[in-house]
């Protein structure tokens, strides 16, 4: 038996169907890979049984000729997604032993689809953080290492550090992940993978651990951006439950995959020209427009005014809404509680919020609760509003002169662990281009183009038009089909 | 605009934050960073531009009026710190 570990969701899907292996194979490697790769700390808990459970499912379906579009592929899911009697903590101590009576309607429709669970992938306390290094399980170590930077340990990027690190590393063949204002696709570029956040509401948001949830959506972190395409059509779909989920049908994007982009125009956003990215970063982009180019499409340059706003509005819009949403962590119906000797019920809320919350989410919880204060209210949190609606009018009329938008998707390649804890807002820079098409609700793709000279991966950013994932994921395709990049991370865990 | 020892007190307070004041210390310079970082927004001119409130354009969906589950109290408890007789129990609200 070939290992497995290095197909794509695709090729299981092919591979399973007729017949070259079979589901519990799949799911058997992976359990192993899953255990022999524990040094990463990418997964926080492991669900051998559960990915069995479902592969033998798909392996008596195919007798009856009744497979959903994922059976016989095990994945790893995000620590965000509630998931039925399962743990459930958002990375954060707060949540210790969770384990809802429900289950996440995206994690519902992937078992819907026949898809198995590996286990629960680490991830930043509550989606705060772009490193990974705030989960109150520690940081995932990259499985990537720099090529004269000694043994460094690395950054899977965030907040879905462990989707990411556990695809680069073949552990998972793919993994659910969020994006609240870049956290699939900074993780994704960080380690040589692909990943795409929807339309805001395309995914249902119902099950998912909020953190700003006027921005949190749910995406899919794969090898290929044909396995994005897969994994997104059975992730998809109006919930009733969901009063944001759009009521619209899923397209079929994995048939409608195209790389020929003859008559489209992509945008270069000349204010994402920022000072301080390395020439690598830049380089590529350059290279991206020329494969975009060659593919049939014509590169035009637009500009996007607002861009270095962007992240201060997010910094009040994110934390504002987080500090409303984790106000349910109080001690009172599940989690955490701590009583001070004595203690009434006030300084329980205090106690257990002081003890379960990390620094990172103290510190966005405090500047969420001074941006909504009486007083600051206006000056802060309504002015952030405003600019956010100037945001997306600059999308709005970009799109006017071009149908998809071409950046990078970080300012750097993969930090070390470590490197950029001291300075918060340095830590933030880290999703600048991101940021903007959450703000906007866009669709938004990160694919990898190449390797810096370090041999770390760097990605490449398109964002799309509302509701036009498609042309995201089309073009994205045809990036891959030019970058030609295999290289993957060296094994030394 | 930037903040006082006293008022990240009053804003742990509000947040129901214990906090200690070693943490305060700390926590007082690096929100002032961050809150002098966000005053970059000063700049723009937002004169008649309304505050964004819906990302994605969408209909507010009303359901009927109706109990759609139910009898899960068990479900619902299962999680609870402490739970008595059915229900959540707290520490003393009343002195």
């Amino acid at each position: 038996m070939s290992d497995l570990t290095y197909l794509t969701i695709a090729q299981l899907r092919d591979g399973f169907r007729s017949g070259e292996f079979t589901a519990r194979e799949i799911a058997e490697q992976y359990n192993a890979a899953v255990a022999s790769a524990r040094a990463l700390n990418a997964y926080t808990v492991e669900t051998p049984e559960d990915a069995l459970a479902a592969a033998d499912a798909a392996d008596k379906a195919r007798g009856n000729g009744e497979l959903g579009a994922l059976a016989g592929v095990p994945l790893g899911i995000k620590d965000l997604f509630a998931t039925r009697s399962v743990d459930t903590t958002a990375g954060s101590r707060i949540l210790k032993d969770f384990r809802p009576p429900y289950e996440s309607t995206v994690t519902a429709n992937l078992r819907r689809a026949g898809a198995g669970m590996l286990g629960k992938l680490n991830m930043d306390e509550f989606a705060m953080g772009s490193s990974n290094e705030t989960s109150a399980y520690g940081p995932v170590i990259s499985p990537w290492r720099r090529k004269d930077g000694g043994n460094a340990a690395l950054a899977p990027g965030g907040s879905s550090g462990g989707s990411s690190a556990a695809v680069a590393a073949r552990i998972a063949p793919a993994a659910t992940g969020t994006d609240t204002g870049g956290s699939i696709r900074q993780p994704a570029a960080f380690t040589g993978i692909c990943g795409i956040k929807p339309t805001y509401g395309r995914c249902s948001r119902w099950g998912i651990v909020s953190f700003a949830s006027s921005l949190d959506q749910a995406g899919p972190m794969a090898k290929t951006v044909r396995d994005c395409a897969i994994m997104l059509e059975a992730m998809a779909g109006f919930d009733p439950k969901d009063s944001t989920s759009l009521d619209l049908p899923v397209p079929a994007w994995e048939a409608g995959l195209s790389s020929d982009l003859k008559g489209k125009r992509i945008g270069i956003p000349k204010e994402y020209r920022i000072e301080g990215v390395p020439g690598d970063i830049n380089a590529l982009w350059d290279k991206g427009i020329e494969w975009l180019r060659d593919a049939g499409a014509e590169p035009v340059e637009i500009s996007l005014p607002h861009t270095k706003y962007a992240l201060p509005t997010y910094y009040i819009i994110a934390p504002a809404e987080a500090s409303s949403n984790l106000a349910r962590y109080d001690g009172v119906r599940y989690g955490l509680r701590v009583v001070p000797e004595g203690g009434n019920l006030d300084a329980m809320y205090a106690a257990t919020r002081a003890a379960g919350f990390g620094a990172e989410v103290r510190r966005r919880i405090m500047i969420g609760t001074y941006v909504l204060s009486a007083g600051f209210y206006d000056a802060y949190f309504t002015k952030a509003q405003k600019v956010r609606s100037l945001i997306k009018r600059d999308f709005e009329q970009a799109f006017e002169a071009c149908d998809l938008i071409l950046t990078p998707t970080a300012p750097s390649a993969a930090f070390g662990l470590g490197d950029k804890t001291a300075d918060p807002v340095s830590m933030y820079l880290n999703d600048v281009f991101a940021v903007p098409a959450s703000l906007a609700g866009l669709p938004a793709m990160s694919v990898p183009g190449g390797l810096d000279e370090q041999g770390l991966p760097l990605g490449l950013h398109l964002i799309g038009r509302e509701l036009d994932e498609q042309v995201v994921l089309n073009a994205g395709l045809a990036i891959e089909e030019r970058a030609g990049f295999t290289a993957k991370p060296q094994r030394w865990w | 605009m930037s903040v006082t020892n006293e008022q990240v007190r009053h804003i742990a307070k509000l947040a129901r934050i214990a906090m200690s004041d070693e943490e305060l210390e700390r926590l007082v310079p690096e929100l002032n960073n961050i809150l002098d970082w966000v005053e970059l927004l000063g700049e723009v001119n937002t004169d008649g531009i309304e505050p964004l409130t819906a990302v994605v354009p969408n209909t507010l969906r009303l359901r009927e009026d109706k109990v759609t589950d139910g009898n899960c109290r068990d479900d619902v408890l299962a999680n609870a710190p402490v739970a008595e007789h059915g229900f959540f129990a707290v520490p003393k609200v009343i002195e």
